[in-house]
C-alpha cells in the first residue's frame, strides 16, 4: 500500500484533527458570542465523521503506518460509540454552559480533540501510537475539568486530574519502556511474538505491571481510583458527565486490545492482577457509595464499581470476554449519558443542585422525571429485565467460561451491595416528603436524551441486545 | 557500538536502567512525600519522563533498533505541553486561592 493509498483509511481522524482546528480559528475570530454555533458545529463534525467511519468498517483489518494503526470492525465499533456519545455529551452541556455563564467557544473543540486522541487509542497498535492517543485525550480532559477557572473546585479539580493523570503517563511510559527493551519492539504483534519467545521475561512482566496500573488509573479501576470522586465533583456538571461516559469506553477498549494483542501468551501473568483490579474496584465502588450525599460523588463511586464489572469481562481473555465487554460498555455510555442529563435537570431558580436529598419526594413533583431516575438507577443497579441486568449478564457468563467462577461470585455479590446505594435513591425519590420542586422547563437535549436513554434501557431487551450482541461478537472477533 | 573501547569500566545497559530507575523513583517520591509546594509536583513529573528517556535511549542503542530514540522525542515534544498545560492549571488555581501548597487542596473531602 502506498502512503496515500494508508491516509484513505485514516480519514475519519485526520477530518477531526482538521475540523477541530478550523473550528479553533474560527472561534478566535467570533469569540464566546459564538460558542454555540460552534458547539453545533462541533456536533455536525462528528457526525461526519461518524458517518466516515462507518463507511471505513467494512475491512476485516487494515494495518497502516507501519501496524502503528488498524482499521477493525473493533474499533470501528468503539469510534461509534465515541462519536454519538460526544454528540449527546455536546448537546447535553449547551444550557447548562448558557445558565452559568460558562459559554466559552474552546468547550466543544475541546471535546473534539479529547474525542481525536480516543479515536487514536482505539485504532492504536504500537506503543507510540497509544502513547499518543492518550495524551491527546488526557491534556484535553484536564483543561476541561478546570473549565470553570473562577472556581475553587473546578481548579482543585483539575490540579488533582493533572498531577495524577501526568503520574500514570509517567507509569505508561516507564513500563512501555521495559516492554520495548524486553521484547525489542513497541508493535503489538512483534511485542507478543518477543513475549512468546522470551517466555516468562521478569522484565517484561515488570513492564505490563506498570502499563496496567497507568490503564488501571484511565479508566479508574481500584486501586487507582482516587481522582474520580473528587474530579467528578469538582468539575462542572456537563464535564462530568463527558468524564463519565465517552473516555471510559475509550479506554477500557484500548485497554482490552493492548492486553489481547500484545500479551496472548502470558495471559496467565496478568489474568490474576486484572481480576484482583476488577474485584476491588466492584468493592469499592460498592461500599464507598453508601455514605455518599452528593449525586456527583455517588456517579463517580457507581462508575469505579461498573469499570470493575467490566474488568471482569476484560479478566476472562477470549473472545467472549472481549464481546462482553463491548456490550457493556455501549449499554454503559447509554445508561451514563441519560442519568447525567436527569442530573443536569436538576435545577432550582437559585441554581443547580446537586444533593441526594433535593430529589425528596420528586413523584409528586414530577412522576415522569422519578420514573426516568428510577428505571435508570435500577437499570445501574442490574435489575431485571432492564438493559443494565444483560450487561451484567454476559460479562457473568464470560468470567464463568472461562473459569473465573469466584469472580463471578464475588461480582454477584458486590451487584447486590451496590443495588442498597442505588436503591437509596429511588427511595428518596418515592417516599420522601416533597422539598422545593426543580424547574420544568430543561431544554430538549435533556429530556430527549434522558427519554430515549430510558426507553433503550425498558426495550433493550426485546430490539437492542440481539443486534448488539452480533456486532459486539464480530468487533470482538477480529483479536483473536 | 564499534567504536566502543574495552576498559575495565565499560558502561554496560544495566548501569544506564539503574540510573533510569533511581531518577524515576525519585520523581515518584516527589510528587507523594512533598506536601509544600505544587510546583515541585511539576519538576518531579519532568523528572519522571526525562528516566523514562534515559531508558528508551539506552534500550535503543543495546538494542540496535531506533523506534526507542524516536518514543523519546515523541516524549519530550508530549512533556513540554504536558508542563505547559500544568502551569496553566496552576496559575488558575493559584488565582482562586492565592496559595499553592497542597495541603491546601482539599476543597471536597468525603
Amino acid at each position: 500500500m502506498t502512503f496515500w493509498d494508508q491516509i484513505d483509511y485514516a480519514y475519519p481522524e485526520i477530518f477531526l484533527a482538521l475540523a477541530a482546528m478550523g473550528l479553533l480559528i474560527l472561534g478566535v475570530f467570533i469569540g464566546d458570542k459564538g460558542s454555540r454555533e460552534i458547539g453545533f458545529g462541533a456536533v455536525g463534525i462528528l457526525i461526519i465523521a461518524t458517518f466516515l467511519t462507518g463507511f471505513n468498517g467494512s475491512a476485516d483489518r487494515v494495518s497502516i503506518f507501519d501496524g502503528a494503526f488498524a482499521i477493525d470492525s473493533y474499533a470501528v465499533f468503539a469510534k461509534c460509540a465515541l462519536y454519538l456519545g460526544a454528540i449527546f455529551a455536546i448537546l447535553l452541556s449547551d444550557r447548562f454552559l448558557v445558565r452559568e455563564k460558562l459559554q466559552r467557544f474552546e468547550y466543544s473543540i475541546l471535546i473534539l480533540l479529547a474525542v481525536l486522541g480516543m479515536s487514536i487509542m482505539v485504532s492504536a497498535t504500537d506503543l507510540i501510537a497509544m502513547y499518543l492517543g492518550i495524551e491527546l485525550q488526557s491534556l484535553a480532559l484536564y483543561i476541561m475539568a478546570a473549565f470553570n477557572r473562577d472556581s475553587r473546585r473546578s481548579t482543585e479539580a483539575g490540579m488533582k486530574y493533572f498531577v495524577l493523570g501526568a503520574l500514570s503517563s509517567g507509569l505508561l511510559l516507564y513500563g512501555a519502556s521495559l516492554v520495548y527493551g524486553f521484547s525489542g519492539a513497541t508493535n503489538f504483534a512483534a511485542i507478543a511474538e518477543g513475549a512468546a519467545a522470551g517466555g516468562n521475561n521478569i522484565g517484561l512482566i515488570f513492564g505490563l505491571v506498570f502499563m496496567v496500573s497507568a490503564l488501571a488509573f484511565k479508566v479508574s479501576a481500584a486501586p487507582f481510583h482516587m481522582w474520580t470522586p473528587d474530579v467528578y465533583e469538582g468539575a462542572p456538571t456537563p464535564v462530568t458527565t463527558f468524564f463519565a461516559s465517552v473516555p471510559k469506553v475509550a479506554g477500557m477498549v484500548l485497554f482490552a486490545r493492548f492486553l489481547v494483542e500484545a500479551f496472548p501468551s502470558i495471559l496467565d501473568q496478568w489474568q490474576g492482577v486484572i481480576a484482583l483490579m476488577a474485584a476491588a474496584s466492584m468493592a469499592v465502588g460498592a461500599y464507598s457509595a453508601m455514605q455518599q450525599t452528593n449525586i456527583k460523588r455517588l456517579m463517580a463511586y457507581s462508575s469505579i464499581g461498573h469499570m470493575g464489572f467490566v474488568l471482569m469481562a476484560v479478566a476472562a481473555g477470549n473472545n467472549e470476554g472481549v464481546s462482553a465487554m463491548l456490550i457493556y460498555m455501549t449499554i454503559y455510555l447509554v445508561m451514563t449519558l441519560g442519568t447525567f442529563a436527569l442530573i443536569l435537570s436538576m435545577r432550582r431558580p437559585e441554581g443547580m443542585s446537586e444533593k441526594i436529598e433535593d430529589l425528596s419526594g420528586l413523584s409528586k413533583s414530577d412522576p415522569a422525571r422519578a420514573f426516568m431516575f428510577t428505571v435508570l438507577f435500577f437499570s445501574l443497579a442490574g435489575i431485571p429485565p432492564l438493559a443494565g441486568f444483560f450487561a451484567k449478564f454476559f460479562v457473568f457468563l464470560a468470567a464463568v467460561n472461562a473459569g473465573l467462577l469466584w469472580l463471578a461470585i464475588f461480582g454477584v455479590l458486590m451487584s447486590a451491595v451496590s443495588a442498597y446505594y442505588y436503591l437509596r435513591v429511588i427511595y428518596f425519590i418515592w417516599f420522601k416528603e416533597p422539598v422545593a420542586s426543580f424547574e420544568k422547563q430543561t431544554g430538549a437535549a435533556i429530556s430527549v436524551t434522558a427519554w430515549s436513554s430510558t426507553l433503550f434501557m425498558v426495550l433493550g431487551l426485546i430490539t437492542l441486545i440481539g443486534p448488539l450482541r452480533l456486532l459486539a461478537e464480530k468487533a470482538a472477533s477480529v483479536l483473536f | 557500538m564499534e567504536t566502543a573501547v574495552e576498559t575495565s569500566m565499560d558502561i554496560a545497559l544495566g548501569h544506564y536502567l539503574v540510573v533510569a530507575a533511581i531518577l524515576f523513583a525519585i520523581g515518584v517520591a516527589g510528587i507523594f512525600l512533598n506536601r509544600k509546594n505544587l510546583i515541585v509536583i511539576l519538576m518531579s513529573i519532568e523528572l519522571m519522563l526525562l528516566a523514562v528517556n534515559i531508558n528508551f535511549v539506552a534500550f535503543s542503542q543495546f538494542l540496535g533498533d531506533l523506534t526507542g530514540q524516536v518514543f523519546a522525542f515523541m516524549i519530550l515534544t508530549v512533556a513540554a505541553a504536558e508542563a505547559a498545560i500544568g502551569l496553566a492549571i496552576l496559575v488558575t488555581f493559584f488565582r482562586n486561592r492565592g496559595d499553592i501548597s497542597v495541603d491546601d487542596a482539599s476543597a471536597m473531602k468525603n
